[in-house]
């Protein structure tokens, strides 16, 4: 249940104060050298004023590119080990998109599924969105053809949406109206009728639904292979998604200890699946490629009921040659099986 | 004849089996383009800046047979080096250049290759000698600092790697394990070990078209570093990469006549 | 009040090693800690990571009976970083488990049934579990029958228990190797597993196959039991995919829709011929 109100352009700085106050680390988007990219910030005109994404997602928050699992000493005939489940710190995004904030749960699908991953639930746990709705998108964004939308309130504990002055607040979970109560006074009445006009507009691309439904029956299709031929088989696309969640684990260690981390993988390497015995289940980039979109809008729906995909036209943007995600994917739902 | 009426001529008469070129991308980029048949090569064009002989050496590529490619300098130097690395032989790849007025040829061959080259020397884009003369005129400490900054971006994508026509072993130094030389991870060593490694091993071999940094989806300038080894080697060794069909890696050759004096 | 962590394996003691052929051996493992030793328990078809520390983690079927306690056994070829640094250790040394993971083999539903069980080489360690899991509860099951071979006789695994099934009454053991693979006093069979299946001409009634070989073996099995008439729902086998985490999350196993981890590693023919051919 939202409760609407609106915030001043003003009232902000009394916000992040207030957050600050209460030990929160704040992260935004700020301009970097004409990008943008997620950061620490004090206040709010650290912020990035006119920007549709930043490269990286906010998974960083809760699935971090390193993460050390455990760590053992070594000694003849002795290992101890030493647990590293983190202590994590208040912290609260601010300025994410609808899309970002709506990627936690596909996150959370496969990090608590069946078992329970103390990491991610340690960094969730301590975490609070305050998302900014879109007024602008760019030709990569696809939020509308996968569920989403401009004015999203999947995922956010508070959604902002710009407007004349100030923003339009919608306080819309527990976190969010905890955050409410550490500044009340800068949160004033306001009715959100007015909500869609502010947003961007963003027609849906394609079916989803049937293009999920279409999918087992294109798996031997040629269209994969030829739609891989410009992909690099780098991460980029997996590295930069806020709902892609493949890792590797790796030991570093020397004769008198180590420790396990765990670090952000993709399915798009050759490697990934290469078996010990040099057999490679997925050894062509096609194959490769037909994965990640398999993943995202077949599996993922077939076994979490939810999508591998939010539509944030990240892995475009990234992308060194342009694999359009939305535009692969208009490509499937056109073609016969 | 325009790149796509070439490719059209190519493909109808079996020369070639694919033609790569380029074609418009999102928000008004150019991407790499496959054409296989006449009908793909429609939206062919040389517009746009990757390096397409990445693509020669990559098994998909190589095995829809002999290819044609949108040529500019850079790619013709990487052609030559990949040719004097064993990695194709001349026949395998038909590059096509463009004159100013749109007119595409054929290259055939290395010495056609090598005598069109020696007509545009390699030059430095400005914003990238004026990069390197700023890292030049730095300390060594802001050096440090300054890649130590940029490099704590890194996520260890490997789309730098990936995207270098010269990057085209199948068991890249990163992928081994026993030892394990580089570690795997994005933190602050193996995100300095790896692009050092990187570094070293494009010494000498880099044709210095920067797709490396274009590639980087968090903009760390990584061209910078590889730039800086080629142009270490082309002052201290007298060669560049992707001179000639038939190089000698500078750091691997000796000759009587090497100016080096140390070995002797 | 922070959650158990998943990745945390059980210390293990390596209580014996054997030989079994060249490159593999098997480790007897005891829990360091006797309340994981009193609690833990498994099922026959699960696996687990084993650990050498400073090395990695590497996934192995559980090669040990469930109805035997107080150890596990593993058997593993040494091929690469991890299982260099597990066949360097000696007895009494620590390596890392953890699991039981995965799905298992509902041997309780094939009470009153034949059982037949076809491996190959270094795959006969999961069927190994499953086998002494059957003799431990030998009048559950009517007719017993193993067929197995390796390329040659020293790449039989598992010699003395080979030998012990073989002297069974109530176990018809058909061990084989390849053409050439024969030393002058072999007494087994000579020919490819597929062939041997053929010659033993089981029969589809009442029956469970369980077939575990290299891909090639596989290949070439499952057509002679089609032939026979062997339907998809009374074959089962079981998959090893490239794994991490074991548990459903690093997606490193995922094949399809399944998670080889989770979903398997145990499969009818049936599920797998649902899921695309990409393991």
């Amino acid at each position: 249940m939202a409760d609407t109100y609106q915030l001043s352009s003003a009232s902000l700085d009394l916000l992040f104060a207030a957050l600050a106050a209460d030990g929160r680390r704040i992260l935004a988007p700020t301009d970097r050298d004409g990008r943008s990219e997620l950061n620490p910030v004090s206040s709010p005109a650290q912020v990035a004023r006119d920007y549709v994404q930043t490269a990286l997602s906010a998974k960083e928050t809760v699935f971090p590119k390193v993460e050390q699992l455990l760590s053992y000493t070594l000694k003849p005939g002795e290992v101890d080990l030493a647990d590293a489940v983190p202590k994590a710190r208040p912290t609260v995004l601010f300025g994410i998109r609808p899309c970002e904030a709506s990627a936690f749960a596909a996150l959370d699908a496969v990090f608590n599924w069946d078992t329970r991953d103390a990491f991610f639930n340690a960094r969730l746990e301590q975490l609070a969105v305050i998302g900014m709705g879109c007024t602008r998108r760019d030709d990569a964004c696809f939020c509308t053809s996968v569920g989403g939308g401009p004015g999203s309130t999947k995922g956010s504990d508070i959604l902002l949406t710009p407007m004349a002055g100030g923003y339009l607040a919608e306080v819309l979970t527990d976190k969010g109206r905890a955050i409410q109560a550490l500044a009340p006074d800068a949160f004033q009445p306001a009715d959100g009728a007015g909500k869609a006009a502010l947003l961007a507009d963003v027609p849906a691309a394609f079916d989803q639904p049937a293009l999920t439904a279409k999918l087992p029956a294109l798996f031997d299709s040629p269209l994969w292979a030829e739609q891989a031929l410009r992909c690099v088989g780098c991460g980029a696309c997996a590295f930069v998604c806020p709902t892609c969640v493949c890792f590797d684990i790796q030991e570093e260690a020397d004769k008198a200890g180590g420790r396990r981390l765990r670090a952000w993988d993709s399915c798009g390497y050759h490697m990934f699946t290469l078996h010990a015995s040099g057999h490679n289940p997925r050894e062509t980039q096609g194959a490769r490629w037909r994965q990640r979109v398999y993943h995202k809008f077949s599996y993922y729906p077939e076994r979490y009921g939810k999508l591998g995909c939010v539509g944030c036209g990240k892995c475009t943007r990234a992308c060194p040659v342009d694999m359009n995600l939305q535009e692969h994917l208009v490509e499937a739902s056109q073609v016969n099986p | 004849m325009d790149l796509r009426e070439k490719a059209k001529q190519l493909l109808e008469s079996g020369e070639v089996k694919a033609v790569l070129g380029f074609e418009p991308g999102t928000h008004g980029t150019r991407r790499p383009a496959f054409a296989r048949s006449a009908a793909r090569s429609e939206k062919l064009t040389f517009d746009g800046e990757q390096n397409l002989a990445s693509y020669v050496t990559r098994k998909e590529v190589k095995r829809l047979g002999r290819v044609a490619l949108a040529a500019k300098p850079d790619t013709l130097r990487a052609l030559l080096q990949l040719m004097a690395e064993r990695q194709i032989k001349e026949q395998d790849v038909l590059p096509l250049i463009e004159d100013g007025a749109g007119q595409v040829s054929e290259l055939a061959g290395a010495e056609a290759i090598e005598q069109h080259l020696a007509l545009s020397p390699k030059e430095l884009k400005p914003e990238d000698r004026a990069l390197l003369d700023r890292l030049g005129k730095m300390t060594r400490q802001e050096r440090w600092d300054f890649w130590q900054g940029e490099l704590a971006r890194c996520v260890k994508c490997y789309a730098c790697r990936s995207s270098c026509p010269m990057c085209y072993c199948e068991h890249c130094t990163m992928d081994c394990n026993r030892p394990q030389w580089v570690p795997v991870p994005s933190h602050a060593l193996g995100n300095l070990e790896y692009h050092m490694t990187r570094a070293m091993h494009l010494a000498g071999r880099c044709v210095e078209c920067g797709d490396c940094g274009r590639a980087c989806p968090v903009g760390i300038p990584v061209h910078l570093l590889t730039f800086n080894a080629e142009e270490s080697v082309h002052a201290q060794f007298g060669q560049r990469a992707g001179a000639s069909s038939k190089l000698d890696y500078a750091l691997s050759t000796f000759r009587p006549d090497d100016k080096e004096t140390f070995i002797r | 009040m922070s959650e158990p962590n998943i990745y945390l394996p059980y210390l293990m003691r390596i209580a014996q090693i054997t030989q079994e052929a060249p490159g593999v051996r098997t480790f007897r493992l005891e829990f360091v800690d006797q309340a994981a030793a009193d609690s833990f328990s498994f099922r026959t078809g699960q696996f687990g990571l084993y650990s050498s520390f400073g090395d990695g983690e590497s996934t192995f079927c559980i090669a040990s009976s469930p109805t035997r306690k107080g150890y596990i056994e593993c058997t593993f070829r040494e091929t690469g970083r991890v299982t260099a640094g597990l066949a360097d250790k000696e007895v009494g040394d620590i390596v890392g488990f953890r699991g039981p993971y995965g799905n298992v083999f509902p041997i309780e539903d094939w009470k009153g049934k034949n059982l037949i069980f076809i491996a190959g080489g270094i795959a006969l360690p999961p069927l190994r579990s499953v086998i002494w899991n059957c003799l431990d509860q030998r009048d559950w099951f009517k007719d017993i029958t193993i067929v197995y071979g390796a390329r040659s006789v020293a790449d039989l695994v598992y010699k003395h228990e080979l030998k012990a099934w073989q002297e069974r009454p109530d176990v018809n053991l058909l061990c084989t190797v390849d053409p050439g693979g024969e030393t002058p006093d072999w007494t087994g069979k000579v020919g490819f597993v597929p062939l041997i299946v053929e010659q033993a001409d089981p029969s589809p009634e009442n029956t469970i196959a369980l077939v575990c070989g290299p891909p090639i073996m596989i290949k070439l099995t499952l057509p002679v039991l089609h032939k026979l008439g062997f339907t998809p729902e009374s074959i089962y086998t079981t998959l090893e995919n490239r794994m991490k985490c074991g548990l459903g999350k690093c997606g490193r196993c995922n094949t399809g829709s399944s998670y080889v981890c989770k979903d398997g590693p145990v499969y009818t023919l049936e599920q797998l011929n649902r899921l695309p051919a990409e393991y």
